[in-house]
């Protein structure tokens, strides 16, 4: 029997092979949408480039060559170099690390504390909902930017504070989409079925809830990713962000401001970094709207 | 009618959703082993009882024993093992998410019960699923289908009394048929009682031993299966509700 | 001449597996009578009253080699003249008037509406059609809930609307889709019989489309027996219980009865016809 017998059967033999079945299920179809397979072939270039950064980049992101500065691109200097003398292309090929770890702990730290808050505010209601949904409120209604310049203005400038500053920031929205996404099914006869199972709260929750939001909180957060670069990029290119010599992709930009009118490529080419990797995370966010709409997998 | 000891003990029960009352002065007794019906038109609260029961509508006042015993105003651990609930809906009945493994397998897990896997096989036989069915999800399974996963879920943790919220309306008539027979025949196997909510009361004399008519949050009649199939019924609604659901019978009777 | 002639209507949606055919196959001709189409999910039979209405959606194909209405050809036709016979001279019931009345606007502005549509009418004239209209499905202080908004009626006045609503441009033929499986018992009898007293009063033809075998009896001449997309079937409905097919007769025999004596209801054996 091969692989994909294996993954498509339709009666599976065990857990596993069921949930690899449903996950093969979605990535086929996300490979059958044009845009969401150019997306996730932008990303998998950014993590390749992250992951062999050193190998890729043919000269040292920081290495300074003050003879070789503000060279146009060539094919010594692909990107050209800046003010420093340092290889434009290789410093945005190191950056790529930067991008992920910021997006990626961005990520990791808002998406499961929106989840978690807006669960629970949907799921009880009465005044836990109006507590929690107040705070949430509070951190939407101030711009986001704003907020994160705050925070990173009091815990100190450099790329730790800037991930938890926007971290912060990030959370509120998805809190609201869970709470609206659990309001939807926290009557449904699935979850009143569990709690007469003898299941405690924490657990209908945990596990018959959350699941049902992951879906959603998944599309937003690809879909806001974009976003989150461009927070970090403008903290950056605000110096509140990484520090020199650091190559993040808006401090880039913001030390090529300087030389914009007549060494252009300084500052384009981590712009232009900026909006590809933008547009693969918002290609890849169309594509699992798609996918992951729940009523998709009904179809015949 | 009255019983020594009855399975299901409702007294001058009131129940409330906010500031409007669903349910008035309910009282009746389910014999152990018994099948009961509730019936009614939409709106009648018959629905409301049974999640009263549950601990699922909490705020009521009067008496509800089951077995026995009181019940709290929420669901509990200990209850969940007496007593379950098999839903109308075989759609929103199922985590949507969850392979019909892992939605059988969870009570037993909350319970902390042994012989998992064995367990969820042998329920899969008892209400007639195949064994390929077990790690499918539910939106692969058909309506019928998904209703035989529900009543396998109920009878998870062998509790002794199943509620039932119109168990088949969802149906088709022939897939109503094997559910119906599934539902007497685990009764028959396991001394089950049944309390059953229906709105279909050739289904009651099909599956019941007793019925109460409902109206507007009231009982107007409590009747024997036997009157219900000939007909000898007591209320004027009741005698309504008879001749509507069975118009060939009654109509040569009519002038 | 008949109001509508279907020869080998065929619905055609694709899937992972390939192309299935949801209607396989249906021809039926339709006068100023009362036809029913029985079945049970999936049997094709809702598809059936969909593609006459051209309301199948794509991926959905529709295919027939005819398909008159009044001698008109339905295939082919644009959107516009599609538009023009659906709800005026072709309408439909569906069976929730929660879904198909629109929640913002009041019932009176929505059968005017319906009316507007297909026939341009000064102010008073139209609003005493829908007096009128109202009128005809029995509800009493028309004025009154006229004003009303889709949540303030209860559900067998919410189906009367629809009623009101489907006739009020005067269609020739009802299609009519469990018009009353969401409704109590009570309602029910009172819905198809406004309905049936309707089409026999203005000489048109119905479709009423069931999953309940008695039912359509009752209200039809003839009836249709459908299953996987075919038709098992096509009978009088005074000989229901005379049915041939053994689907029909396992579909009689599967419903419970009210001085049931069966200790255990006939279950159908799938697989005598399935290959067929």
């Amino acid at each position: 029997m091969s692989l994909t017998t294996w993954l498509t059967d339709d009666a599976p033999a065990s857990r596993a092979q069921a949930n690899l079945g449903r996950a093969y299920d979605i990535f086929r179809r996300l490979c059958r949408n044009p845009l969401a397979a150019l997306g996730m072939a932008i990303l998998l270039v950014l993590v390749l480039c992250a992951a062999f950064a050193p190998w890729i980049a043919p000269y040292s992101p920081i290495g300074q060559d003050l003879g070789n500065r503000l060279l146009p691109p060539s094919a010594a200097h692909w990107m050209g170099t800046d003010e420093l003398g340092r290889d434009i292309f290789s410093r945005v090929v190191h950056g790529a690390r930067l991008t992920l770890l910021i997006v990626g702990l961005v990520a990791v730290i808002s998406a499961p504390v929106g989840l978690i808050l807006g669960a629970v505010s949907g799921y009880f209601g009465g005044w836990v909902d109006r507590i929690l949904m107040g705070i949430t409120d509070i951190f939407l209604s101030l711009p986001k930017l704003i907020l994160a310049l705050a925070f990173v203005a009091a815990l100190g400038p450099g790329i730790e504070n800037a991930i938890i500053a926007i971290a912060i920031t990030a959370w509120p929205p998805y809190a609201r989409l869970a709470r609206a996404e659990t309001l939807t099914f926290r009557n449904a006869e699935f979850v009143q079925a569990a709690r007469l199972a003898g299941g405690s709260h924490a657990r209908v929750i945990g596990l018959h809830i959350l699941p049902l939001c992951t879906s959603s909180t998944i599309i937003r957060v690809t879909l806001d990713m974009a976003g989150i670069i461009l927070t970090a990029a403008g903290l950056g290119f605000l110096g509140l962000g990484a520090q020199p010599p650091l190559p993040e992709w808006g401090a880039m930009i913001s030390r090529g401001r300087a030389f914009i009118l007549d060494q252009w490529w300084v500052a384009t080419m981590p712009g232009f970094a900026i909006i590809v990797v933008s547009l693969g995370f918002c290609f890849l966010g169309d594509g699992l709207r798609d996918v992951l709409d729940p009523k998709s997998g009904d179809k015949a | 009618m009255g019983f020594d000891m009855s399975a299901i003990h409702l007294k001058d029960l009131n129940i409330f959703y906010g500031d409007t009352q669903v349910v008035h002065d309910v009282t009746l007794d389910v014999a152990p082993g018994e099948s009961f019906a509730l019936v009614g038109e939409s709106g009648s609260g018959k629905s409301t009882i049974l999640k009263a029961i549950m601990g699922l509508a909490p705020d009521w006042t009067g008496t509800i024993e089951v077995d026995g015993k009181p019940r709290s105003h929420g669901p509990d651990r200990a209850f969940s093992r007496q007593c379950q609930m098999v839903f109308q809906d075989p759609y929103g009945s199922l985590h949507p998410r969850k392979t019909i493994d892992a939605t059988l397998a969870e009570p037993l897990l909350i319970h902390g019960l042994k012989n998992r896997d064995a367990r969820v096989v042998e329920l899969l036989g008892e209400v007639g699923l195949d064994a390929r069915f077990r790690f499918r999800f539910p939106h692969q399974l058909s309506g019928g289908q998904r209703q035989r996963v529900a009543i396998a879920r109920a009878l998870a943790l062998e509790p002794k009394f199943l509620l039932l919220d119109e168990p088949t309306s969802a149906l088709d008539v022939s897939i109503q048929a094997e559910i119906l027979n599934l539902l007497k025949r685990l009764r028959k196997e396991r001394g089950l009682t049944y309390l059953m909510v229906t709105h279909n009361l050739p289904v009651v004399a099909f599956m019941c031993d007793r019925l109460a008519v409902m109206r507007h949050g009231r009982i107007e009649e409590i009747a024997s299966a036997e009157a219900l199939k000939t007909g000898a019924l007591a209320t004027p609604y009741a005698r309504e509700l008879y001749r509507l659901s069975n118009p060939e019978e009654t109509a040569e009777e009519q002038p | 001449m008949s109001l509508l002639d279907i020869q080998n209507l065929t619905v055609t949606f694709p899937t992972p597996r390939g192309p299935v055919n949801v209607v396989d196959g249906v021809s039926l001709a339709l006068g100023q009578e009362r036809l029913g189409i029985v079945g049970e999910s999936g049997s094709g039979k809702s598809m059936t009253g969909r593609a006459i209405l051209g309301l199948v959606r794509p991926p959905g194909k529709v295919r027939a080699d005819r398909m008159l209405f009044e001698g008109q050809e339905l295939q082919g036709l644009s959107d516009r003249a599609m538009r023009k016979i659906r709800g005026a001279r072709i309408s439909m019931v569906m069976q929730d008037p929660k879904f198909s009345l629109n929640p913002v606007m009041t019932v009176g502005r929505q059968i005017e509406e319906a009316l507007r549509t297909h026939e341009s009418l000064p102010r008073r004239a139209l609003k005493a059609r829908v007096v009128e209209m109202l009128d005809a499905v029995r509800i009493h202080d028309p004025e009154r809930v006229m004003r009303l908004y889709p949540h303030e009626v209860s559900g067998g006045m919410g189906q009367r609307i629809m009623i009101a609503m489907m006739l009020i441009p005067r269609p020739r033929i009802l299609i009519a889709d469990e018009p009353t499986s969401a409704l109590d018992v009570s309602v029910q009898g009172q819905v198809l019989d406004l309905i049936d007293e309707l089409v026999r009063e203005n000489g048109m033809g119905l479709m009423l489309v069931s999953h309940d075998l008695h039912l359509v009896g009752r209200y039809c001449d003839r009836v249709m027996v459908m299953n996987a997309g075919r038709v098992v079937e096509t009978l009088d409905a005074k000989n229901l219980h005379a049915a041939q097919h053994p689907y029909t007769k396992g579909l009689l025999a599967a419903v419970p009865r009210m001085n049931e004596t069966r200790d255990e209801l006939p279950v159908l054996d799938r697989s005598k016809w399935a290959s067929t």
